[in-house]
């Protein structure tokens, strides 16, 4: 799950991490009214989206009045930013982060995330802040410094030290970092994150070391007990349809094509997916309906994709468990009663598979039953025409 | 002969009691599975399905049974947990099911049985199957046949895909491994390949990977190393765009790492059979293993 920049913010606040003082803003009358407040001089005008690279896309402006920070609110707020994470269509800015601005001596990388082959805490710091660490990690590796925390210990205070060293950091600004990471890190194990990185965290002139970016992603696995997490949650951040199915406990993604997948299974949805592609129909989406295809979950699954206006559905299910003539019922049913208007190419296999398109077949729908996933998929290009 | 499981393993299942435990367990009895016990906190001296025991503690069912593996199906909140009891009590083989383990919870229990006589299949796994002898989890048993060919998968239902494929065919298989889509397990691939390679019933290995991670690559470099066996690959997820959770916690594309044409190039310059559609998996097996 993620976050907005100021949501993090606030949290890493309380964990005794500075940050600026800020206010979360919904129109310009709010935003000018919270610069006031603000210290005078240098105010920054922030939207707030949960994707990256919003400074690029327009939505990060300096603003050295409170006119100017008028100015910027007007024109941020309701525009579609466009980063290289929203997508061509842009995510629309609803909230704006108003903070007070900072002079900058120097600009670091600091990130937590999971390192998959070594099962541990990874933490990465760079002297090549406020840029894209991806490329920076492509071209130059050798830029980016690793410690990782041993899961029985935790992240120790010598870890800290070496990185704060490596980042050239020296006296007190050294000491501030190495209590803002062993702060940050505590953080990360508290609220089950899956990663948090503070991009720039900067040195001002005065020697204080700050986080002017957060961004903070949890582990989904682990919200049941984070009730306070769970909270911040912002449904406008999120495809409606995703939400409408994560209610009924689907395991749905939507993609940009027009034949929509209703399979069981994670591996063999995204399987189900490739396999249209590769005989050159576009998939709508990843859908999941888990173990057990109950005939609500399969109702609910072929409401979401006539409302996401599929050309076609391809139902992709191994019944193993659950039986087949079980999962015919359930397709038969939900079809019936969506009253469905798109050709329907149902493969089934395993358990029962005979008495299952016995089912389909004398439902009296318009089904197109399908031996295989290949032969399925070939039908599914010919329903739209692309065969 | 096969891998890890056989007609000897003694089994108990940790939440038998709950729905999906005891749902799986009277499977596994149908199959034959020697379920010697059952564990649920404050249960001890039931019965599950009139016969087989209940207990406490892990360390009391080893004790009464001389169980030697477990299968767990306990909820995610208490599985990381329920892992370290298991390992604690002297059980040499884990088998997890549970999905949806926060993955902090499962870093501890990876360093608690790091240095342990232990070995952990999953979490978030269909389990593992030696077909005649051993089911341990949730895959249908009566699509599997005896027979040469290993299968070890991250994906439930491919792994079914690809057994049905080739029972289908008259091909057996020795044993079929669910390592789960988790970002943090226990048994990898190569330890899979490690087990295949060395059991000399096993003919021909069919490895089944999706996005995320580079499991799939260090898979490749010891199979280019150390396998002699034919293998067939596959590796879903050449359509998922980046950074989204494809259903397993761990599919995902982070960075620009672990994408599927990455993976499947690394596979095929280790010689593998990498099919472009899970529908040959079975087919291009029958192939490699007629033309040796």
């Amino acid at each position: 799950m993620k976050i907005h920049e100021y949501q993090a913010k606030a949290l890493l606040a309380k964990y005794g991490i500075p940050v600026r003082p800020g206010k979360i803003v919904f129109d310009v009358q709010e935003a000018v009214k919270a610069a006031q407040t603000l210290p005078e001089g240098l105010y920054v005008v922030k939207a707030q989206i949960h994707a990256g690279g919003r400074g690029k896309g327009g939505g990060v402006k300096l603003a050295r009045s409170i006119q100017e920070v008028h100015d910027h609110a007007a024109r941020i707020l309701g525009m579609q930013l466009i980063t290289h994470q929203t997508g061509p269509e842009g995510q629309k800015v609803r909230r704006l982060y108003i903070e007070s601005g900072v002079d900058i001596a120097q600009e670091f990388y600091l990130g937590l995330t999971l390192d998959r082959e070594r099962s541990q805490v990874a933490i990465m710091a760079s002297k090549e802040g406020g840029v894209d660490i991806e490329e920076v990690a492509e071209h130059r590796p050798e830029a980016i410094f690793k410690e990782w925390a041993d899961p029985a210990v935790g992240l120790t205070a010598f870890q800290c030290r070496r990185l704060g060293f490596k980042l050239g950091l020296t006296g007190k600004a050294h000491g501030q970092f190495v209590n803002l990471l062993m702060n940050l890190y505590r953080a990360f194990v508290e609220k089950d994150c899956s990663l948090v990185e503070i991009n720039p965290m900067v040195l001002t002139p005065t020697g204080e070391v700050l986080a002017l970016d957060a961004k903070i992603t949890f582990d989904d696995n682990a919200t049941f007990r984070h009730s306070d997490i769970a909270e911040l949650r912002d449904l406008d951040e999120e495809e409606p349809l995703e939400v409408r199915a994560k209610n009924y406990d689907l395991s749905y993604i939507k993609l940009s094509g027009n034949v929509g997948c209703l399979v069981n299974g994670a591996g063999l949805a995204m399987a189900t997916m490739d396999i249209l592609k590769y005989y050159g129909v576009e998939p709508a989406n990843f859908l999941d309906v888990g173990g057990g295809a109950t005939t609500e979950k399969v109702t609910e699954a072929f409401k979401i994709l006539l409302d996401d206006k599929v050309d076609a559905i391809f139902v992709n299910i191994f019944g193993g468990i659950m039986k087949c003539d079980v999962i015919a019922n359930g397709v038969v049913a939900a079809a019936r009663s969506v009253g469905l208007s798109v050709p329907l190419v149902v493969r089934l296999e395993g358990t029962n598979v005979e008495l299952g398109k016995k089912i389909l077949a004398e439902s009296g729908l318009a089904i197109t039953p399908a031996d295989t996933m290949k032969d399925g998929a070939q039908k599914c290009a010919a329903a739209i025409g692309r065969s | 002969m096969a891998i890890w499981v056989d007609k000897n393993t003694r089994l108990i299942c940790q939440g038998i009691t709950g729905s999906a435990g005891s749902f799986h367990s009277k499977q596994m009895l149908a199959y034959g599975t020697n379920l010697v016990g059952g564990v649920t906190p404050g249960k001890k001296g039931q019965l599950f399905e009139e016969k087989t025991p209940i207990f406490d503690t892990v360390s009391d069912a080893v004790e009464a049974t001389g169980a030697n593996a477990s299968v767990i199906f306990v909820p995610p909140p208490f599985a990381a947990d329920a892992i370290m009891e298991a390992a604690d009590a002297g059980i040499q083989l884990i088998v997890a099911i549970t999905e949806g383990i926060p993955v902090l919870d499962m870093i501890k229990a990876r360093k608690y049985l790091q240095d342990r006589p232990v070995r952990l299949i999953g979490p978030n796994c269909p389990g593992i199957i030696t077909p005649d002898q051993c089911k341990i989890g949730i895959m249908p048993g009566h699509i599997h046949k005896a027979g040469n060919i290993g299968v070890v998968s991250k994906s439930g239902t491919l792994t079914y895909e690809a057994v049905g494929q080739l029972t289908s065919l008259g091909i057996g298989q020795s044993t079929c491994v669910g390592i789960g889509g988790d970002p943090v397990n226990g048994t990898n691939f190569i330890d899979v390949l490690t087990a295949f390679q060395n059991d000399p019933d096993t003919h021909g290995i069919i490895l089944i990977g999706e996005i995320g991670g580079n499991a799939e690559e260090q898979a490749a470099e010891f199979i280019q190393q150390y396998v002699t066996k034919p293998v067939v690959g596959f590796i879903a997820g050449t359509t998922a765009p980046p950074g989204r959770r494809m259903g397993h916690a761990g599919a995902i594309i982070s960075g620009g790492k672990g994408t599927a044409s990455d993976k499947i190039a690394a596979l095929e310059r280790a010689g593998v059979s990498v099919v472009p559609t899970p529908s040959d998996m079975g087919a291009t097996m029958k192939k490699l293993i007629e033309s040796r």
